[in-house]
């Protein structure tokens, strides 16, 4: 069972939301401080990802979130059921490198894949998952 | 703590002060005045991010959208950022070859100038 569970109207305002909760969970977690941002950053990717599949594909259907702090890992997965979510490549394929200022196809992702040592992407039900984890140590407090 | 922007000129070139967090809800502000300054003839643009507290691809998809937009009337926009969290996710996308990133908003102005 996740530590925290929670879902979201797939509006951008929120976003910034999960990104606050996913943090507090994370330090409650035992995830190092130096780590924090990382998550911070990843969570507010895959859901900024999500809302804006979510408001194409489903504005009405919620977005999940799950972040589960037990073992010694701290884990966060980021659920969409967009239908129509089907033109995600994982890994992000880099830009083509003709124009420099050209940025990869979903910016995103490539982001997650940076920030987050362990990511795993895949269809689940309707729509995709991020599922992304970070080490933890002893909880906090 | 939401997204604050403020904008000056300096020695000709048009300095923004961006204060906040830059994401998927903020970003569209930014990409308005950026837009905003460019329509107005503005086409040298340092964007102060020393007290930005957070950054996101939304963020970066707005500042390469301003450079093109500069690039396109032979203008430049550079970059202010010292914080290592946000200088992280220029790095992770490969945009420090692209932007001009500088300690401080003079040297961001002087660089330009010497360039002219």
């Amino acid at each position: 069972m996740p530590t925290v569970e929670m879902t979201f109207t797939p509006l951008p305002a929120h976003v910034r939301t999960a990104r606050l909760v996913a943090t507090a969970v994370a330090r409650r977690s035992g995830v190092p401080e130096a780590l924090l941002d990382e998550v911070r950053l990843a969570v507010g990717e895959a859901c900024s990802r999500a809302v804006e599949v979510h408001q194409e594909h489903c504005p009405a259907e919620p977005v999940r979130v799950a972040l589960t702090g037990a073992g010694d890992r701290f884990e966060v997965v980021v659920t969409n059921t967009a239908v129509g979510d089907d033109g995600m490549t994982w890994p992000p394929q880099p830009a083509d490198g003709q124009d420099p200022a050209a940025l990869p196809a979903e910016l995103g992702l490539a982001v997650i894949a940076g920030l987050a040592d362990d990511v795993q992407v895949s269809r689940n039900g309707d729509g995709l998952s991020i599922r992304m984890s970070w080490p933890s140590g002893p909880p906090a407090g | 703590m939401d997204l604050k922007l403020e904008h000056h000129t300096t020695d000709g070139i048009e300095v923004v002060d961006v204060e906040g967090e830059i994401d998927v809800y903020t970003a569209p502000r930014l990409r308005e005045l950026l837009i905003d300054l460019v329509n107005g003839g503005h086409y040298q643009l340092v964007v102060n991010m020393e007290k930005v507290e957070f950054l996101d691809s939304t963020g970066l998809g707005v500042l390469v959208g301003g450079l093109k937009r500069v690039r396109a009337h032979d203008g430049s926009l550079d970059l202010v950022c010292t914080q290592e969290r946000i200088l992280k996710i220029f790095r992770i996308t490969g945009l420090t070859k692209v932007f001009g990133i500088h300690d401080g908003v003079d040297e961001a102005i002087a660089a330009r100038k010497s360039e002219k």
